[in-house]
């Protein structure tokens, strides 16, 4: 049953991946193109935890913290370089 | 394997999780407006990550019998830092408005509208862009 589950959630997230493609390139503003680019890598983080449940090994959860981290600090690197035209002042 | 309630639990929620995962990314593509496309990604998608982050934490307890706790401070990472980047991106949607109010490929007024505009004198806190004539640098205009 667990793996009828994974194979869903595994569609599920192709299918919200490419809806956030979508958004990715249409724009139309860039604040659009940020919002896009931050849910992709919540998704991302959702396939790399259902490959570890698929896979039933832990190793992929490092990857999975240290893509949250980075996606945080990408989207406010970006949401800071529109705002100030600066990241580090 | 254990026993069948354990398997119909781990299976709810990730069938949960992934659900709420292509909501929320469904409302990021049918909303009209940025403002309201904000709240697709950052509620649904994070929610809908979260129960699949506690699938993932029942499963390894119950096929391995040890906790684990990576999971919850990946779910702990994300609630705390998704408030903050919707909030960031929402500054950065006023300070588009404000610095070029007619360049609009963007459809500003969705059904929720623009949001009011604070008090008197004041304006949104976002930044002035390096540059700019905009005198609207922080507060006060």
């Amino acid at each position: 049953m667990i793996a009828y589950a994974v194979s869903y959630g595994f569609a599920c997230l192709a299918l919200a991946l490419c809806l956030n493609l979508w958004r990715l390139i249409k724009g139309p503003t860039i604040g659009d193109r940020i919002v896009a680019l931050d849910t992709m890598v919540i998704n991302a983080i959702a396939v790399i935890v259902l490959i570890g449940i698929a896979t039933a090994s832990v190793i992929s959860y490092e990857a999975a913290l240290i893509l949250a981290m980075v996606g945080f600090i990408g989207t406010v690197a970006y949401c800071k370089f529109l705002l100030r035209g600066d990241i580090v002042e | 394997m254990t026993g069948s309630i354990a398997d119909i639990a781990i299976s709810a929620m990730i069938v949960l999780g992934a659900s709420f995962a292509l909501i929320g990314s469904w409302g990021l593509v049918r909303l009209p407006s940025l403002m309201e496309r904000l709240h697709g990604p950052t509620k649904a998608t994070t929610l809908g990550l979260g129960g699949m982050l506690t699938g993932s934490i029942l499963y390894f307890h119950l096929t391995g019998g040890a906790w684990s706790l990576h999971e919850l401070l990946i779910s702990l990472f994300l609630f705390i830092t998704a408030p903050i980047s919707a909030n960031m991106i929402a500054k950065v949607h006023l300070h588009h408005l404000r610095v070029n109010p007619d360049d609009d490929g963007l459809d500003p007024t969705g059904p929720a509208g623009l949001p009011p505009a604070p008090s008197g004198t004041s304006a949104w806190a976002t930044y002035e862009a390096p540059g700019r004539t905009s005198t609207a640098a922080t507060s006060e205009i």
